[in-house]
């Protein structure tokens, strides 16, 4: 591979990982849910609309995951599939999506980390079959780069650089 | 691993700025941070020691204009310097799509210049990427010192080159940032391709732009 390889979803796709995040808000009573990236880039929020700066959010969340990889490694693991940080009132749980992505879950005293982990279990397994869906599509896995988009675009890519 | 959002016609695309610790990656992303327009850019997030240096990384997200209608959106990273942080260090270049060597220009950083070099490109390989077929540029920077190396010594420690095997990329490319100089060209009956270089003050401002949108146009130019 000569580099990481770029991915893309429709907005099909996107409203597909729309409706399923909904349910599972409903279901757990979470407050919100973010789709991340492992390279750090948010990919989708659901919910409450989060009252920090969701990018900073999203790149602290895949280093987060990250580090955690590395520690589960370290002590033998294979991985953390999930990760949970409790707060006195707000709490995160973050679960692996199809090796590619991370859901975020941001709940409060409404419910309970019991209920979000349920909940959000099958929530893992529906997204992640979208995303291999989505990666199957596009033929070569998910490694399969996004081609033609900025063809031919290279005037314009000069332009913005003066 | 640059993510194209359809939905909210965005693409989004990961530079990291890699090199010896204290050569001046944060500063060239402080910079960048004081002098874009807060509009096109977001919070600048750094985890480093109580004596400022970086621990993990910066992160700066900026947006550099529209392109066919998609947002381009670059998120800016920096890893810490220091040796013995390579754990987190590799970390950071998951999903990168270009990469800033930042050189320290300094005779006596050489070594680190040339040890953070390898580092690179054995954390690369490591994933699987190969530095020599991304977006991957040089900064000199620290340029107004007076201990600063030539930049022939520097081209020949840190960027002497890579063989180029493909037929098709064998062609004499000229560097269009230094006149009468090559990025591919054959020599001793070889042909080599070099990363494209910068000459920068980051304290000053000097040659961050021009390293920002040298990378990025790369990377942009891969997706089309």
């Amino acid at each position: 591979m000569a580099g990481a390889a770029s991915w893309s979803f429709s907005e099909n796709d996107f409203k597909q990982i729309q409706q399923h995040l909904q349910a599972f808000l409903r279901d757990s009573n979470a407050r919100c849910a973010l789709l991340v990236d492992r390279a750090g880039q948010l990919v989708a929020t659901v919910g409450e609309p989060p009252q920090f700066d969701a990018t900073a959010f999203a790149s602290l969340t895949a280093a987060d995951f990250s580090a955690n990889d590395q520690l589960a490694k370290m002590i033998g693991e294979n991985e953390f599939a999930s990760l949970v940080h409790q707060g006195e009132k707000e709490s995160m749980f973050l679960a692996d999506v199809a090796k590619r992505v991370i859901l975020v879950v941001l709940f409060d005293q409404r419910t309970t980390l019991g209920l979000v982990k349920l909940k959000g279990k099958g929530a893992v397994e529906r997204l992640n079959k979208v995303f291999e869906e989505m990666f199957n599509r596009v033929g070569a896995g998910p490694t399969a780069p996004e081609k033609g988009l900025l063809e031919g675009a290279e005037d314009e890519i000069d332009k913005l650089f003066g | 691993m640059s993510m194209i959002n359809y939905a909210s016609r965005e693409i989004n695309c990961k530079l990291v700025y890699y090199g010896p610790g204290l050569g001046g990656k944060t500063t060239n992303l402080e910079h960048i941070y004081g002098k874009v327009s807060p509009n096109t850019r977001g919070k600048m997030i750094s985890l480093a020691t109580e004596t400022e240096r970086t621990l993990f990384f910066d992160f700066l997200p900026v947006d550099l204009g529209t392109i066919r209608g998609f947002k381009t959106r670059f998120h800016l990273y920096t890893v810490p310097g220091q040796v013995y942080y390579n754990a987190s260090r590799k970390l950071i270049l998951k999903g990168v799509d270009g990469i800033v060597f930042v050189g320290d220009s300094q005779i006596e950083r050489m070594e680190a210049n040339v040890e953070s070099m390898q580092n690179l490109y054995d954390n690369m390989s490591e994933y699987g990427y190969d530095l020599t077929k991304i977006p991957f540029i040089i900064q000199y920077n620290k340029r107004d010192l007076p201990n600063a190396a030539p930049i022939r010594d520097l081209q020949a420690s840190l960027n002497p080159g890579w063989p180029i095997e493909d037929g098709a990329q064998q062609k004499v490319t000229p560097d269009p940032m230094h006149a009468g100089e090559n990025l591919i060209e054959r020599v001793d009956n070889q042909w080599i391709g070099r990363a494209p270089y910068l000459e920068a003050v980051a304290v000053r401002g000097d040659g961050v732009f021009d390293t920002l949108k040298t990378v990025s146009k790369l990377v942009l130019k891969t997706l089309s």
